[in-house]
């Protein structure tokens, strides 16, 4: 029987010649992942443990990213543990303010997740990777922990659902509407314990970024992974940036799913979903020109805080003024995405419509801080979940979109179609 | 291994940020964590909360972040066991690798009522509703997952 690419990755790096969705294996890890969040927590059954060593301190990775810079002594004293931690064991990728990034923005760029590697990470949007051709997937603290001590994780395999992508996005569309479309399709559990594999030929007209932002948001699905097949766009990603060696799999022909779609890119429109579930999607024609006020823009985390995101952005605020009560916060995802949006001018173009240009941090996203929504406020946001609370106060609200539809919001101060600005 | 306790009721796709919001993530501990367990859903929760109670939920319980600060906060608080109509993914495995027992029991979840009180024998998958007399198979868990908590969570395991 035929296996999917998760299937394969999973089974070389249990040294398996076959796995079956449902079987329980062990594997070898690539990298091991862990926040300011979730590394402490890591750190105490790490000691409580008795622990001394880690299995390689070249395939740790500890990124500096929630509530940094620290926005409180509590947050602070958690990155202090991390990074004595990290100095203890001599881990090469330790980053903190300064050399920071968001951490699913970060790991791809400085090359440590390729094709074929597997990686768990300690945060849920690790599925994120699969668009480089690799299986990643967020685990918690304890995981982790057993990763940094063995090198080593269980999975059970998963079953998968193929995505057959065809033809070519058009106008505005971009990963964000393509993966909320999918989500509003199956909803937030469509997915639950699989794998969610993109194939077709629509995949060759998205970029790297459109293809993180989509295995960003498989978690919001359910899913356990998100993947792409490896290309020439995934192969020039890599090349001289991939610090591993490139190993690509590809499904079998008569690899099993449990579903398959076809999604027809040149239909889907700009996309929004509403509060409080990512499901809850309407398209932008679907949506009156005033029928959402909103208080804030948000445009960055991990799932749209890449170069591609802020020019898009930029095209629509050039010349424009954010309107006036909305407070837009923009958020380049790493310190090299911050210093080309800065010399591609696009700070300039930002600051003169009004908004400011933050450090990379989640901050917002996950109601940490720069950018906290009190009672009955609502916020357009790029990033992954609307839940109740998300971004602050248990009555605000948060609205998921795209950087263009985020940015022609803040424009207008109403949820607005770009076509439109 | 047994639990019986009075079961607190919830809906679906219960999140990871209503069972302990980000903004008290600045912690790991289980006892500050607890003191703020589900309070964006049910600010009542954690007054009246009791050890060995038991928290029903339906489908997609625990979706969104990895926080393996939620499977503790609910341990902490009291809970016995949740029970819900399916779990998310890295939920499951959080609360498994921390030992909070949990079990997936679709007609269970929809059945039981707030209030209920319910009894769980965990070997046979057992699940008993003590107020009406209903009784449910619930999937005990695979003998792997046995053997995890047998020998007191995941780090054990390894060792």
């Amino acid at each position: 029987m035929g296996m999917t690419m998760s299937q394969k990755i999973l089974a070389a790096h249990a040294g398996l010649d076959e796995v079956k969705a449902g079987q329980l294996i062990e594997a070898k890890l690539d990298l091991v992942l862990g926040n300011d969040v979730t590394t402490p927590v890591a750190i105490n059954v790490f000691e409580q443990n008795g622990a001394t060593s880690v299995f390689d301190n070249t395939k740790i990775a500890l990124i500096m990213d929630h509530f940094t810079p620290n926005k409180d002594i509590k947050a602070a004293t958690q990155v202090k543990q991390s990074r004595e931690f990290a100095d203890k064991y001599n881990i090469k990728n330790y980053r903190d303010v300064g050399g920071m990034g968001i951490e699913h923005a970060l790991l791809p760029e400085m090359g440590l997740v390729g094709p074929g590697c597997l990686c768990i990470g300690a945060d849920s949007h690790t599925c994120t990777y699969g668009a480089l051709g690799a299986f990643s997937t967020g685990v918690g603290s304890t995981d982790m922990c057993a990763g940094m001590m063995s090198g080593k994780a269980w999975f059970k395999v998963p079953a998968a659902i193929k995505f057959n992508l065809v033809g070519k996005p058009r106008g505005f569309v971009a990963g964000k509407d393509i993966i909320l479309h999918i989500i509003g399709k199956i909803g937030v559990d469509g997915a639950l314990y699989k794998s969610m594999e993109f194939a077709g030929e629509g995949v060759k007209y998205l970029n790297i970024d459109d293809r993180l932002c989509i295995a960003n948001m498989a978690i919001e699905a359910g899913a356990k992974n998100g993947i792409f097949p490896v290309d020439d766009i995934t192969r020039e990603y890599c090349d001289g940036r991939y610090q591993g060696t490139p190993v690509e799999y590809a499904a079998d022909d008569d690899a099993v799913y449990d579903e398959e779609y076809t999604i027809d890119l040149s239909e889907i429109r700009p996309t929004v979903a509403f509060p409080h579930l990512p499901e809850n999607t309407r398209t932008v024609d679907e949506i009156g020109d005033t029928e959402v006020k909103i208080d804030q823009v948000v445009i960055g985390s991990c799932t749209n805080g890449r170069i591609s995101d802020l020019r898009a952005a930029a095209e629509i605020l050039k010349g424009k003024t954010i309107a006036r009560g909305v407070r837009c916060i923009v958020i380049p995802g790493t310190q090299k995405i911050w210093q080309q949006a800065m010399h591609e001018g696009l700070f300039d173009i930002f600051v003169d419509a009004g908004a400011v240009v933050s450090t990379p941090t989640c901050g917002p996203c996950l109601g940490g801080h720069m950018g906290i929504l009190a009672a009955g406020e609502r916020a357009v946001s790029t990033t992954n979940r609307n839940f109740v609370g998300r971004m602050g106060h248990v009555d605000s609200e948060v609205y998921l979109a795209s950087p263009a539809v985020a940015a022609a919001s803040a424009v207008t101060g109403y949820i607005t179609n770009p076509e439109k600005v | 291994m047994n639990a019986k306790g009075k079961v607190h009721k919830f809906g679906d796709n219960v999140d990871t940020d209503v069972i302990i919001p980000a903004r008290y993530l600045n912690t790991a501990s289980h006892k500050e964590l607890a003191a703020h367990c589900m309070e964006d859903i049910d600010k009542e929760f954690v007054n009246n909360v009791k050890d060995g109670d038991i928290m029903v939920a339906t489908k997609n319980f625990g979706c969104g972040s990895s926080r393996e600060h939620a499977p503790i906060a609910i341990k902490a608080s009291g809970i016995s066991c949740v029970i819900a109509s399916s779990f998310a993914r890295i939920f499951y495995r959080n609360a498994i690798n921390i030992g909070l027992p949990i079990i997936e029991c679709p007609e269970a979840a929809e059945a039981i009522n707030d209030g209920d009180t319910v009894s769980i024998d965990f070997n046979t998958g057992v699940i008993t509703d003590e107020t009406t007399g209903e009784s449910f198979k619930g999937e005990p868990f695979p003998e792997f997952i046995q053997n995890i908590i047998q020998k007191g969570g995941l780090i054990n395991s390894i060792k």
